[in-house]
């Protein structure tokens, strides 16, 4: 593996590229920023590689690098093989090898434009993806509108990515707190019936407060109370002060809207003071984490067991898509994907393949060949980029933690498969505006 | 009002936490005239000491079969604990109470970690300024956990609690509330409850032994005391050893109710230094009620009752506690006047 | 070759004048010539002088210098969004808002000193952060960070016919664009303007009053001089830098987000300072940039490069250096920067200026034959 990456590198030194470019708003000049002269084309993979989502960071790069790989015709091919779209032989993107450059985003927004500025000044990347949370999604694809590049989201479950901040250089294949609700609601409803009153503890930021809405939003359609929702601050640690009021208010259910280290805490907490066993109104409590990760979860441990959340994407699932894609990451790195690493080579490749289709790398070509296209095959079912918020439009993954894990990796069972159109809704709910294709100078 | 004494146990027992943490910090002032910024990190290398207690005695014989394969395509592992297949129900049982067990770890891992660090580099900076000492253990608190990052991960690894401490205790009915209103997880009141005793261990020592005597006088002029042709300087390396353990242990008893990480002592680093500040400076009792009352002040600012009149007051509630307590008795609860003032 | 202090003065400053402005040029070589690092270099740069005013010559250890920063940035935002896209105004507000919140949380620290004055500015600093990551949402835009908007009024920019139509803005002075290298140069010519002036605080009167609370408080107090307005003049002046600075920052990247104000930023700037030598005038410049370098150049080394880097090696010897040096850059860049902390701190308490000033008196006295005293260039360290 080290000796591949060491051949992109010499390829890579070997190129030209284009001199940083100014910063335009306006697209005068007939070509675009970081236009690729020689032969080969640089991508940015802006990761977490400290903080808190370093592992998550850290799969998201090796499933970018397996992508390269695959579309610079090395390896096994993986999704290749099963996305229905054709366009991409194996011999790089318009006939140019695929290099790469990475950067440490640290889940903070003035690191990840940094990092993103740099590959875009200094090493001449045409398209910038990655990132494990909504706030620096939301930064760096502001940034790379006003460059004039690409964005390609990583992991970002907020609304507001592809809702309110959504920007027509950027495209986002993950889910959003929107269709965790829509999906959830129903499985929710069949589980623990729908005279439930549930109480939220909220991550008092804004990916926080777009999930409690959602969750809200549906759950209420159901027919549920919310009893409250509690803010509590981002990485409180302990959180049985948050935790005691719930026991005698009344609520059975716990709906907690933390991710990563607090999700973690708070779940195990949760189940600490005895919330996974209790009977309240003679009904079994339950607690609801509505975004799940697999990487995360095993974090919480057996915790997790029997707790309900949605998922973008798991390991687990046998069509061919996702079995190609697995058996190729496992074979190389000895370890099933999470579903960020899942997320970052579906955008790495469908970047790849709109290239290829609409024969250039300018961002409005690629563009053009992202908005509304329908393909299938990356593991999701049927999915459409739709053209109206650039945002994908997929079958969602209903989970629950595994009473038997066969293995670390197996912590989550896939309870349903919500289709596609139950989870769509009309772009103009969510507010924002597009505006223009970035062509950059 | 069962809600409050909910509230009360919440505080008291992240107030254990908080406590420790600062009592070893204190110590280290108080002796060394140290401020020691690594002290976060020491709390975490306990909590990891139950970490690789826990990963060593659960070391699995890995067999492959052939004939079966995973999903990803690498032949199945079939694992069996090398523990449970030597000590059958011993090991089980070993592998259940893995994080009071790692306790034995931890007390000389901790001393080791504390003596090294005194000596190879602490010691050289008993005369530097306070600035060069907290930027010199800065350095060292992040390197250590980079190098915990490396070996473990950057995610969480969940330490469960004993079987037996899972539960929760109906703590109410001793007090004379109704059953079921006031309920508390077993392992919570185990650490409130060990925090005290080894609160009350370094306080016996410091106050009842011979050892202790010196170090106490120490603390109080430490150049009397080496004119008393007292080698000061080899005790003052156990007495930090003394603290690395004090934080080592509060963060291997913390694991099942946070799940160690490699930064988490980063988050409690800044935390503990208003509590030792609070509580007045070189003062150890003062840092032990300021550990409890923080500790209990953060939860009831976090109740929905009194976040409605002051939205966001959990978010800041510690900072403004301090610069209360700093503004008007500038000395913290318990401490002498003139300490650190320069 | 004893210069008169003015006169070498004048020297420093025309040197370092010429270096900044030729940065793009002359940092080419290691990989950092490229406008956003350039502009990281002397924003934080005049953030890391204006921190030295303070800490430098009244000894005074602010850990919450990160909060005026951000203050900064959030107010220049709201200018671009309000008024107007010319960086002006923006930076002025910047600055003067910047001073102001000093003024209110200098007043109240400064009635405390050594480490309980630390733990005041943290925990004002901390107490900015969390609201503004959660409560204060509608003027921060918490976690996304305040960004600028088609919508937005810039009034000024309307009254004078500005029409920036269907993009999104970026400032510019008069036309010409902030972002890429005319933002580095503005950013340039207002490091040079702030380090003249802290140059011209060093030497005035006032600095000498600073310097004097920091030797001895005490006796100060007792010849009946307060010493209080003094420490938090400096205070403020140092407060309007970091203003300055997070306004600059807004003016090269119209995003203001809430980490800005986190203890581990504070934490940073004392670094820089630090690292670089406190107390002395080029120094906190050096620590900013050294500290931007290895946050923007180490972190980006990935194994490829590595690779790279070690092709002169036979195979099996180029994979185990590979392997060790990937746990210090890339995702280890932390741990060099840890690393570099405690060399730094250890061996060269007086920061990267002690290491330069005691290379030239070696190179002095080995060209000069071995004069006892170090050279006339040695610039002057406080207390």
């Amino acid at each position: 593996m080290v000796r591949r990456t060491y051949a992109r590198w010499c390829g890579r030194r070997g190129a030209e590229r284009t001199p940083p470019t100014r910063f335009t708003s306006q697209a005068w000049a007939a070509g675009y920023t970081n236009e690729p002269k020689g032969g080969t084309v640089t991508l940015g993979f802006n990761v977490p590689q400290t903080g808190a989502y370093a592992d998550e960071g850290a799969d998201e790069l090796r499933a970018y690098q397996l992508a390269v790989e695959h579309i610079n015709g090395g390896g096994d091919g993986g999704m290749l093989n099963t996305f229905t779209s054709k366009a991409l032989k194996g011999d790089g993107v318009n006939g140019k090898k695929v290099v790469f450059v990475t950067g440490d985003t640290q889940t903070k927004s003035d690191a990840a434009r940094a990092s993103a500025k740099r590959m875009i000044e200094k090493d001449g990347a045409i398209m910038i993806t990655g990132g494990s949370s909504s706030g620096v999604a939301i930064a760096v694809q502001g940034l790379c509108q006003d460059a004039g590049v690409i964005f390609m989201a990583g992991l970002t479950h907020s609304n507001d990515t592809t809702g309110k901040d959504k920007r027509a250089n950027g495209f986002r294949h993950f889910f959003n707190t929107e269709m965790s609700g829509a999906a959830l609601g129903p499985v929710l409803k069949n589980a623990f019936g729908s005279e439930r009153a549930a109480y939220h503890l909220t991550a008092d930021y804004t990916w926080g407060w777009s999930q409690e809405g959602s969750i809200k939003k549906y759950t209420e359609q159901l027919g549920w109370q919310t009893t409250a929702a509690v803010r509590t601050p981002l990485g409180a640690g302990d959180f049985s002060q948050y935790i005691t009021p719930v026991l005698n208010s009344g609520a059975d259910v716990l709906v907690l809207n933390h991710y990563g280290r607090d999700m973690v805490n708070s779940l195990t907490q949760a189940v600490q003071f005895g919330l996974r066993d209790k009977q309240v109104n003679g009904r079994d409590f339950a607690i609801v984490v509505p975004l799940y990760s697999r990487l995360m979860a095993q974090g919480a441990g057996e915790n997790v067991k029997g707790i309900f959340g949605s998922t973008n994407w798991h390991w687990s699932l046998q069509d061919a898509g996702s079995k190609a894609f697995v058996k190729s990451f496992g074979t190389k790195y000895g370890f099933p994907p999470s579903q960020a690493a899942h997320t970052t080579y579906c955008q790495a490749l469908l970047y790849a393949d709109a290239c290829q289709r609409a024969g250039t790398f300018r961002p409005s070509g690629v563009g053009a060949a992202l908005a509304g296209f329908k393909f299938d095959g990356l593991g999701n079912g049927p999915t459409e980029y739709r053209a109206a918020d650039h945002q994908c439009f997929k079958d969602v993954l209903v989970v629950k933690g595994k009473e038997k894990p066969t293995s670390k990796f197996d912590v989550l069972e896939v309870v349903e498969v919500t289709p596609r159109a139950q989870v769509e809704y009309p772009a103009s709910m969510l507010g924002g505006e597009l505006g223009p294709y970035n062509d950059g100078a | 009002m069962d809600a409050i004494l909910l509230q009360v146990l919440n505080g008291l027992d992240k107030g254990g936490a908080y406590a420790l943490i600062a009592l070893g910090l204190t110590i280290i002032f108080g002796t060394l005239g140290v401020v020691n910024f690594a002290h976060g990190a020491l709390f975490m290398l306990g909590a990891f000491c139950a970490v690789s207690f826990k990963s060593l005695i659960s070391l699995e014989k890995v067999t492959l079969d052939p004939t079966q394969k995973t999903a990803w395509g690498t032949p199945l592992e079939i694992r069996e604990a090398y523990v449970e297949s030597w000590f059958g129900d011993a090991g089980t049982l070993l592998i259940n109470y893995s994080v009071p067990v790692s306790l034995l770890l931890a007390i000389p891992t901790m001393l080791l970690i504390g003596i090294a660090m005194e000596r190879g580099l602490i010691r050289f900076f008993y005369k530097r300024p306070h600035a060069e000492q907290i930027l010199v253990t800065f350095g060292l608190a992040i390197v250590l956990q980079e190098i915990v990052k490396s070996v473990f991960g950057a995610n969480p690894i969940p330490q469960p609690a004993p079987d037996v401490a899972k539960g929760m205790i109906d703590f109410g009915v001793a007090i004379g509330f109704d059953a079921g209103n006031v309920v508390y997880p077993a392992w919570r009141l185990i650490y409130f409850l060990f925090s005290i005793s080894i609160v009350g261990a370094v306080f016996a020592f410091l106050r009842f032994t011979s050892f202790g005597m010196v170090v106490r006088a120490g603390m109080a002029d430490r150049e009397t005391v080496g004119l008393l042709g007292i080698d000061i300087d080899r005790r003052f390396t156990i007495v930090f050893g003394i603290a690395a353990i004090v934080a080592g242990l509060a963060g291997v008893m913390y694991t099942p109710i946070l799940s160690p990480d490699y930064h988490m002592g980063m988050d409690f680093l800044v935390l503990s230094f208003v509590v030792v500040v609070v509580g007045g400076m070189g003062s150890l009792p003062g840092a032990v009620a300021a550990g409890f009352l923080l500790g209990i002040l953060q939860s009831f600012a976090s109740m929905n009752e009194v976040k409605a009149i002051l939205p966001g007051i959990d978010q800041i509630v510690i900072y403004l506690i301090a610069v209360i307590i700093l503004l008007v008795r500038p000395r913290g609860l318990m401490g002498r006047k003139g300490v650190m003032e320069h | 070759m004893s210069l008169a202090p003015e006169r070498r003065d004048l020297i420093v400053l025309v040197i370092f004048a010429a270096v900044v402005l030729a940065a793009p040029v002359l940092f080419k070589p290691i990989g950092a010539g490229y406008p956003d690092l350039l502009q990281k270099f002397a924003i934080y740069g005049i953030f890391a002088i204006g921190f030295n005013i303070l800490f430098g010559l009244t000894g005074y250890l602010s850990f919450g210098h990160a909060a005026f920063l951000g203050v900064g940035s959030y107010t220049a935002v709201w200018t671009f969004k309000l008024l107007s896209m010319n960086p002006v105004p923006a930076i002025i507000l910047a600055t003067l808002v910047g001073g102001a919140f000093a003024a209110v949380i200098g007043f109240i620290s400064l009635r405390r000193t050594g480490i309980y004055f630390s733990i005041l500015t943290l925990a004002f600093a901390q107490m900015s952060y969390n609201l503004a990551y959660s409560v204060l949402t509608p003027i921060t835009n918490g976690e996304t960070g305040l960004q600028l908007n088609q919508a937005d009024p810039r009034v000024l920019d309307i009254a004078f016919g500005r029409d920036y139509g269907a993009v999104l803005p970026s400032s510019d002075l008069f036309g010409l664009d902030m972002t890429g290298y005319p933002g580095f140069y503005f950013c340039a010519v207002v490091l040079i303007l702030c380090f003249f002036l802290a140059n011209r605080i060093f030497r005035s009167p006032f600095g000498m009053m600073l310097r004097a609370v920091k030797s001895n408080q005490n006796r100060m107090n007792y010849t009946g001089l307060n010493t209080r307005p003094y420490a938090l003049a400096a205070f403020v002046i140092s407060g309007m830098y970091a203003g300055l600075a997070g306004g600059l920052l807004a003016v090269t990247d119209p995003l203001a987000g809430a980490e800005r104000m986190q203890w581990t930023a504070s934490g940073e700037v004392v670094l820089m300072t630090i690292l670089g030598g406190a107390g002395t005038l080029l120094g906190p410049v050096l620590g900013a940039g050294l500290i931007k370098y290895f946050e923007n150049i180490f972190s980006a080394f990935n194994e490829g490069i590595l690779m790279a880097g070690f092709d002169f090696l036979p195979e099996t010897l180029q994979h185990a250096a590979v392997a060790v040096s990937s746990l210090f850059v890339g995702e280890g860049w932390h741990l060099t920067l840890g690393a570099l902390f405690m060399l730094i701190v250890i061996f060269l308490p007086g920061g990267l200026m002690e290491g330069i000033n005691r290379l030239v008196a070696w190179i002095g006295r080995r060209g000069g034959g071995g004069g006892g005293e170090a050279p006339a260039t040695a610039p002057q360290t406080a207390g």
